[in-house]
């Protein structure tokens, strides 16, 4: 086997522009290995990046807050950076795997995957993430929302590589909730994973009644790709809270998602519990 | 020396916590291959043939079929219905069709994928509903007490109720493994991961048609069993033998983790349905159950799960009427087989939510309804075994009530359940578990073991009992060391081997303990009475003036000599060294295979298990607060290694209850990965309070009975009980998943 | 083929072989570290945790190529110090948080992770530690027992 050990992005994206060279990038291998092992056809070659120092960094600027794709859960997880700001990312970081593939998976990793089921992207969708993916020919940003176009399909070229991932500051909302329903408590698959968003502002006259005027919902293991439900996030938009619209808006969400039967779960269940988390989510505000 | 009630360290403690402990993988043995299984893929055909990859340079491995097998190819357990290796016939996906040994394990996996099947395919029968219309019966039991139609005409109410369970998988850590060498001396020598070397050297007998003699088969380390090492080792190591034989290589078989999963043995999948008769006082006055077990496609043990199931149905209730109707069908699917608590559990968990569900109905509080009905001393059993000592019902019920405070918490408006938002309940189960074989059993396998005096006057036990984390060697060494005064470290147990130690049967069953434990008391009694009077001899004293402190005898307070110098002197001028003594079922034991009836076990131990859990509501999640395990398993030998017992029992018993969920399509298993197949992690578990009350069983070695399976009785049905009474839902299908609360 | 030189329980060692080669593979077969256990082969059950740089990972989804040169690789045979157990393995004989033995050295090095990391753990923090560790025996509670004990006498 062919064994690439970049040591600098610069060499990683060479590598990956010439078709001889051009084998799957391992980061963290924690999907990886496992992958190759079940499967009957065996890589030709692998691109380690782990030595790509420039990808290990999580900084915070007055725009945004940039990750590494390099980045370990468990380094996303005890960030001070994402800890403040994204505590939902924190929780989803804690999320997955044990604390062994915590420590080797990476966010790159993780969004290349594009498992259906990944802890991440809901959080990150919700904080309307861009990613960038560069290659020799330059670089480019796209929101993460439209990098996962169907199952385990994403947008990027052969010769393209996830470098970094940015979250625009300030955050968009006063209010951001991560649920994973899993299998069990600790290193499960999740059944459902699904975030929630919101911005409050009071209404101007005297009864001050709370009003969405922003909302943002997205979930994992509720399709074949991290989704988003924009029709229940425009029937909470400019609206006030009350247990009418609270009520409205968790049938609306359980009707929204199209899940499927599976070995973890069931469609019913799934949607339900989806629905059912907006409701807790909206009571909380 | 007081060893027993002490807290005494395990014995293999260190090597297993420095990582010098050798399981079977750790073994690296001079010119050792590999082998490797081709299995069936289909559930029901027929093999046509086989095509081997003209790429593939077949000369630098060896293959096997069932051509090669030199005797019968059976693997012996009750029947010989087994094959070792399908030939053409399979009867499911995963069975062992052809082997392959090379000198690495790579060249093995290249060579497997380097073979097809050619195969027919039948039409699978996968379910017990399909396998009843064809009347596949593997096995049947019937007990009946009183008179059933008596009893439900004097019923004031009829509650007919139907539970369903699942599979259970076994994960021990360490898949299944062995190692067959054969020797220069004409003997193969099997090592292996394994609870019962003798069934080994048993299977081996007919599969190489050769005298037992020609075997040593022993255990090596073991990385858990529950069950899934009992019958199951006997294929791998024919599988393992039967390659070493044909290419004269010592050969190691391990098993991935999905092979496992796919191919050994797991719990029997059952359907058990309850009718329950109760008078206007609330006493059970008939209980009629069918019990219908998916036996998987071979025999192997279900015939004794099955009764084991059928005679713990009924449960530790006075019920004057009782008839139970125990069928065992054969499926197209994997053979089930044992595991802890061998068919009491699936028995248990109908039993306990029906109890609670009549009890509900009538209006009576669950702990007063089981008050009413528990067996006391003097009742007899469902089998009609009159119960005469160490019967502590009532005992644990009024202890797990109080230290739970059942009742505080039970009703709907108790302040426990108020101060929390998510929907609490709280649940338990009363049960029993039979210690040792059933019936007639120990009679027929008349238990061997005992101890020997080294040369230097040490101590080894010789026992088939194998150690596979349950403890059993330390407390056979307490015993021993207890019962003739002498430090423990003088205590050695010899690692079971066929080829030396006496048969003292299976380590299965709950049965080390209470009967090769009480063997080698008396083996241990025995040498230390002939100690005493060779003692008494020599230093021409009366028995009476002898005292034995720490190994060191005094006569009349003077120390004159110490247990070593003085059994080492009297093994060279007697040229005695074994004390093997027998298993005697006690006085008056007696069993009727025929009618099914008499004195099922020579005892039982009890349990009232608690769960006390809140369900969300918003995604009905069962998150688990308490479990309170009460239970009398006579004199605690050794208090660590006994709550041991319980909370590792007591934690499969919840993975099973909630989480593990065996799923099957089209006779192949989906399950068949640690990421699909969920069992507890350590965030899945509550708090464990873990209490015994001592009954001791008088013949027991120091009133101790059987432990091992009891904890994995009762812990479903506590659950679904609590379940419950959090949220109204009453579930009667396992596992108990979210999903269907919906 | 490729080469590294790291260090195993704190020995300089120059290890070579096929990059996709798992370090489980090298340890157990390459080097006889046999303490280490495979029990599921996809990171699901614990049993072959070693560290690395301290840090806890599962032994078979780490390929030898991963390494890097200089890395630190502790298993379960390096927590002895002058062929004495350390208190951490001793908590786990006294307190019988050993059953049948085989998640035991992975157990062990996830809660040496956390004990490296953080001195006093609360018995949450513990469970959450070892949560990627199967153990099928003991239930796990007096493991826990075993590590708590440990972090108050290290």
């Amino acid at each position: 086997m062919k064994y690439f050990k970049p040591k600098s992005l610069t060499e990683a994206l060479d590598l990956l522009s010439d078709e001889k060279t051009r084998f799957e990038i391992l980061a963290g291998g924690t999907d990886l290995i496992v992958q190759w092992r079940s499967s009957p056809i065996k890589p030709n070659g692998m691109i380690d990046i782990n030595q790509v120092e420039e990808l290990k960094n999580i900084v915070e600027t007055d725009e945004y807050i940039e990750i590494g794709a390099l980045c370990t859960h468990r380094m996303i997880a005890q960030s001070k950076i994402v800890q403040i700001h994204l505590t939902p990312l924190s929780d989803a970081c804690r999320s997955v795997g044990a604390i062994q593939i915590q420590n080797r998976g990476t966010i790159g990793g993780n969004i290349a995957n594009a498992s259906p089921a990944g802890d991440l992207p809901p959080a990150l969708v919700v904080y309307n993430c861009e990613l960038e993916l560069s290659s020799i020919y330059g670089r480019r940003w796209l929101r993460l929302r439209d990098f996962f176009l169907d199952y385990r399909k994403i947008d990027k070229a052969p010769e393209e590589m996830i470098t970094r991932f940015r979250i625009p500051l300030p955050i968009e909302y006063t209010d951001v909730k991560f649920y994973k329903i899993g299998t069990r408590k600790a290193q499960a698959v999740s059944k459902a994973a699904i975030c929630f968003g919101a911005t409050l502002r009071l209404s101007s006259g005297q009864a001050h009644e709370k009003i969405i005027e922003k909302i943002s919902i997205a979930a994992a293991s509720m399709g074949p790709t991290v989704v988003t439900a924009s029709k229940t996030e425009g029937l909470l938009t400019e609206n006030e809270i009350d247990e009418d619209l609270i009520r409205d808006a968790g049938r609306s969400l359980a009707n929204e998602f199209h899940p499927i039967d599976d070995i973890r779960s069931t469609a019913k269940y799934r949607s339900t519990v989806c629905g059912n988390l907006l409701v807790r989510f909206l009571k909380n505000l | 020396m007081l060893y027993v009630g002490q807290e005494v360290r395990r014995g293999d403690g260190v090597e297993k916590v420095n990582g010098s402990a050798k399981f079977i993988d750790d073994y690296k043995i001079p010119d050792m291959w590999h082998g490797v299984v081709v299995r069936s893929t289909s559930p029901s055909g027929r093999v046509i043939g086989f095509d081997f990859d003209s790429s593939f340079d077949w000369s630098k491995v060896v293959v096997a079929t069932a051509s090669d097998i030199p005797g019968k190819n059976a693997v012996s357990m009750i029947e010989d219905d087994l094959p070792l290796l399908a030939d053409p016939v399979f009867k499911h996906v995963g069975e062992g069709l052809l082997l392959i040994a090379a000198p690495t394990r790579e060249l093995a996996q290249k060579a497997k994928s380097s073979v097809k099947v050619r195969f027919e395919e039948f039409k699978p029968t996968l379910t017990i509903e399909d396998s009843k219309k064809k009347k596949w019966v593997l096995s049947h039991h019937e007990i009946n007490k009183g008179d059933l139609k008596k009893g439900f005409k004097e019923a004031d109410r009829i509650i007919e109720r139907e539970y369903s369970v699942g599979h259970q998988e076994h994960i021990y850590v360490e898949t299944q493994g062995a190692i067959a060498i054969p020797r220069d001396d004409g003997v193969m020598e099997i090592i292996g991961s394994l609870q019962c070397p003798f069934y080994v050297s048993n299977a081996l007998k007919e599969i190489f048609n050769w005298p037992e003699n020609r075997f040593s088969v022993r255990q090596s380390i073991i990385g858990g069993a529950f069950g899934g090492k009992e019958d199951y080792p006997s294929i791998i190591c024919g599988y393992a033998a039967l390659l070493a034989y044909k290419c004269k290589h010592p050969v190691k078989i391990i098993y991935d983790r999905t092979e496992d999963i796919i191919s050994t043995t797991k719990r029997h999948p059952a359907i058990i349905k309850y009718k329950t008769g109760v008078d206007k006082n609330g006493l059970i006055s008939a209980l009629d159950i069918t019990l219908e077990m998916d036996g998987g496609a071979y025999l192997t043990l279900s015939p004794v799960v099955l009764s084991r199931a059928a005679i713990h149905a009924p449960g530790p209730y006075r019920i004057p009427n009782v008839s139970v109707d125990a069928t065992t069908f054969a499926t197209n699917t994997p053979p089930n087989g044992a595991f802890r608590g061998f068919g009491a559990p699936q028995a248990i968990f109908a039993l306990e939510s029906n109890m609670d569900e009549v009890a509900f109905e009538m209006g009576i509080s669950p702990d007063e309804f089981r008050r009413k009905n528990a067996l006391i001393i003097g009742d007899t059993t469902s089998t009609g075994q009159r119960l005469k000592e160490s019967i502590a019902v009532l005992d644990v019920l009024e202890e797990a009530m109080s230290s739970s405070q059942f009742v505080n918490k039970y009703s709907d408006d108790s302040k426990w359940k108020k101060e929390s938002s998510k929907m609490r309940g709280i649940g338990f189960s009363l049960f029993f578990h039979g210690g040792g074989f059933t019936g007639s059993g120990e009679e027929k396998l008349k238990s061997r073991a005992g101890i020997r005096i080294e040369d230097d006057g040490g101590i080894t036990i010789l026992s088939a009992q194998t150690e596979m984390g349950q403890g059993s060697h330390t407390v056979f060494s307490q015993i021993v060391a207890h019962t003739l005064h002498i430090p423990i470290d003088h205590v050695h147990v010899c690692v079971p081997d066929t080829a030396v130690v006496p048969n003292s049967g299976p380590t299965v069953a709950s049965r080390s303990t209470m009967v090769v434990g009480k063997v080698l008391l008396d083996a241990a009694l025995r040498l230390k009475g002939e100690i005493d009077r060779f003692a008494a001899g020599k230093f021409s004293a009366r028995l009476s003036d002898l005292e034995w402190r720490g190994g060191r005898l005094f006569v009349c307070g003077d120390e004159k000599s110490s247990f070593r110098e003085l059994s080492s002197q009297y093994m060279k001028e007697k040229g005695v060294t074994d004390f093997i003594e027998q298993y005697i079922l006690p006085e008056g034991h007696h069993w009727d295979d025929e009618k099914y009836c008499g004195d099922a076990y020579p005892a039982y131990s009890w349990g009232c298990y608690v769960a006390e859990l809140e369900v969300d509501k918003d995604t009905l999640e069962i998150n688990l607060l308490d479990l309170h395990l009460v239970q009398d398993v006579g004199t605690v030998v050794n208090p660590v290694l006994a709550r041991g017992q319980v909370e590792g029992g007591a934690v499969q018993g919840l993975g099973w209850a909630l989480l593990e969920d065996f799923k099957m399509k089209d006779g192949k298993v989906l399950t068949d990965r640690l990421q699909k197949y969920i069992v507890p992690t350590s965030l899945d578990v509550p708090r464990l309070n873990v209490k015994f009350v001592e009954h001791p069983y008088s013949k027991g070695p120091y009133g101790a009975k059987g432990l091992g399976e009891l904890p994995l009785d009762g812990i479903a049905p506590a659950i679904a009980n609590a379940v419950f009474n959090a949220c109204g839902i009453r579930i009667r299908d396992l596992p108990i998943r979210p999903e269907k609360l919906l | 083929m490729i080469e590294r030189i790291i260090f195993i329980n704190g020995q300089e060692k120059r290890v070579s072989g096929e990059p996709e080669v798992r370090l489980l593979d090298l340890l157990r077969e390459g080097m006889g570290l046999t303490g280490t256990k495979e029990g599921c082969g996809e990171g699901e059950c614990g049993a072959c945790s070693i560290l690395i740089n301290s840090e806890v990972v599962n032994s078979c989804l780490f390929l030898l190529g991963q390494l890097n040169d200089g890395d630190r690789v502790e298993t379960i045979e390096g927590l002895e110090k002058d062929g004495r157990l350390s208190v951490l393995q001793d908590c786990f004989v006294k307190r019988g948080a050993i059953q049948c033995g085989f998640c035991t050295p992975g157990m062990i090095m996830a809660a040496e992770a956390l004990l490296r990391k953080n001195k006093k753990p609360s018995p949450e923090e513990v469970r959450e530690s070892i949560a990627g560790n199967i153990c099928r025996c003991t239930g796990y509670s007096k493991i826990v027992e075993a590590i708590l004990e440990a972090a108050d006498r290290r």
